[in-house]
């Protein structure tokens, strides 16, 4: 079935330079599997579309049921660069939790 | 075990926190962090403009304010304040607060080093771009080294009530007592790591006590007197998070993991001056009400080299804004965009960038935006940046017109139009690590 990221993961987002930091947690430390399976590097690109003109890159932390991306020049310049209302990039984190992922209901208990 | 708070996430942040959290419980040492990035160039004009100027300004009156009770409590006070200018920050603080001893730590401040480094060949690339410092040597605004939490460590040895830093890193300020409270060495890899951590989760101020958090937040308790973060720490490296008790806002295993990925690149390889931490090590556990228990942290050797926080002026930028109403708000709003862009073109005006954002649309997430079928109305808001500000400026005298001469309901212009801003830019590089000498001043 597909379920939205938000009923499973939250988020924070921050800036890294012209870089978004997109830290995206499950709720549930039995659920990181279906965010390590789904939740990959060119799908967050491909969530973002145009907003991110550079690479993603993303980084495993099982130990916190977490994934770490990075969204290279993704914030307009970044810091005082960026003409951007969300500069920093501080709600990418919850822009990705609209992504629709794919898991089994057994997954899910 | 002794106890470290943060009472202040960036200069700006709330003035209630720090006094609560020596008025409300126990608490050995309270760290105070002022510094951005970009917060050393505003202090760097501020000094220029007066010699006496260049620090955080909100931080002498504060420890005016709590002197008393520092002093009854023993609390010490751990802040990069300090700014380019600590030594005129700690005679403030003197002045306001004459019964505390102060100390400084020196030497984080390299500008006036810059062309000596430059000819003995050290390049300063940008580690975003790779380019030369040359290339942006005349606009440069402030240079200092980020500083560990050593020197920090030993301004604690002199008997200081207050350590003032100027660019200390953000972390340093929290493993600084660990280090000189529990005499950890520079080889304690796994305890600086750990240390350092421990900055990490506080250093944001209520960002790990319920601040800002997605999770749940809307059972969050009592915002309004949100406690702010609280290390229980221990001469071993292990640690607990937590807040005073009676205070609002939430310590949990969701508020503790959301600010562990705040601004995080590599995992693997968190990079200080004092270590390089691995927060895949991490090991989490709720141990109680508002108390997460942080152990099992690994730590490298730190690396060779220091990093420089340059700034440097990178031209102008002004941003406006407009609002639409129903019906047809966002095509209104588009319109007036394109007729901007051709009056710009019109006057032959260049930019480095104009950029345009439909507020209430799509401005936040972009294509990731849920989509909307009618909206009440919409704020556009379109900014240029350039090198020119002449241009700069006569783009901010081309929105209010519209409301005038272009598509009907304009409204929200009552500020008028837009202030001309200068844009100081962040450079960060790399020197050798021996180049940087620090050194630790009593300020009478």
């Amino acid at each position: 079935m597909r379920i939205p990221l938000h009923k499973i993961a939250h988020a924070r987002s921050g800036d890294k330079g012209d870089a978004s930091n997109i830290g995206l947690i499950a709720y549930d430390e039995r659920h990181y599997k279906i965010l390590e399976r789904e939740v990959t590097a060119a799908r967050v690109q491909e969530h973002f579309g145009n907003m991110v003109k550079g690479d993603v890159v993303r980084y495993e932390l099982p130990n916190l049921g977490a994934l770490n991306f990075l969204l290279y020049e993704a914030l307009g310049g970044g810091g005082t660069l960026s003409l951007r209302v969300d500069a920093q990039g501080k709600t990418m984190g919850a822009g990705l939790l609209s992504m629709e992922v794919e898991a089994a209901e057994s997954e899910l208990q | 075990m002794i106890r470290i708070a943060n009472g202040q996430g960036f200069w700006g942040d709330w003035l209630e926190a720090p006094v609560r959290l020596v008025e409300q419980g126990p608490l050995d040492y309270l760290t105070l962090d002022y510094l951005a990035e970009i917060t050393m160039s505003i202090v760097q004009k501020q000094k220029q403009a007066d010699p006496n100027m260049g620090y955080a300004r909100d931080f002498p009156p504060l420890i005016g304010r709590i002197a008393k009770m520092l002093k009854e409590r023993q609390v010490k006070v751990i802040a990069n304040a300090g700014g380019v200018n600590p030594i005129a920050c700690a005679r403030e603080v003197r002045r306001l607060a004459p019964s505390l001893k102060v100390a400084v730590v020196l030497g984080d401040d390299v500008y006036d080093k810059l062309d000596a480094l430059l000819a003995k060949g050290h390049e300063m690339k940008s580690m975003d771009t790779g380019e030369p410092l040359t290339t942006i040597r005349d606009q440069i605004q402030s240079a200092n080294a980020y500083i560990g939490a050593f020197p920090l460590a030993e301004a604690l040895a002199t008997g200081a009530d207050v350590v003032i830093t100027g660019r200390s890193t953000d972390t340093a300020l929290a493993l600084a007592p660990m280090v000189h409270e529990y005499g950890w060495k520079a080889d304690d890899f796994d305890k600086l790591a750990a240390g350092t951590i421990a900055g990490h989760i506080i250093e944001c101020g209520a960002q790990s006590t319920g601040g800002n958090c997605q999770a749940h937040w809307k059972t969050i308790p009592d915002f309004a007197n949100i406690g702010y973060p609280i290390v229980e720490a221990e001469p071993d490296g292990t640690f607990a998070v937590t807040k005073h008790k009676g205070t609002g806002g939430r310590v949990s295993l969701d508020t503790v993991k959301e600010q562990l990925l705040y601004e995080l690149g590599d995992p693997r390889n968190y990079i200080t001056p004092d270590c390089i931490a691995d927060f895949t090590s991490i090991q989490l556990r709720q141990e109680g009400e508002d108390r997460v228990r942080v152990t099992g942290i690994k730590g490298r050797p730190a690396t060779t080299t220091a990093k420089l926080s340059i700034s440097y002026l990178h031209g102008y930028k002004a941003i406006g804004s407009l609002v639409y109403s129903w019906p047809d708000a966002l095509y209104k709003a588009q319109v007036a965009d394109r007729i901007v862009r051709e009056r710009l073109a019109q006057l032959g005006l260049t930019f480095d960038e104009i950029y345009t954002e439909y507020l209430g649309v799509n401005a936040c997430h972009g294509p990731a935006a849920p989509a909307v079928e009618q909206i009440p109305e919409v704020q556009l808001r379109v900014g240029v940046r350039g090198p020119d500000k002449k241009a700069v400026d006569r783009f901010t005298r081309e929105l209010i017109p519209l409301v005038l001469n272009g598509p009907p309901t304009a409204t929200g212009f009552g500020d008028g139009r837009p202030p001309v801003r200068e844009v100081v830019a962040y450079w960060p590089a790399l020197v050798p690590k021996d180049l940087i000498q620090t050194r630790v001043e009593v300020v009478e």
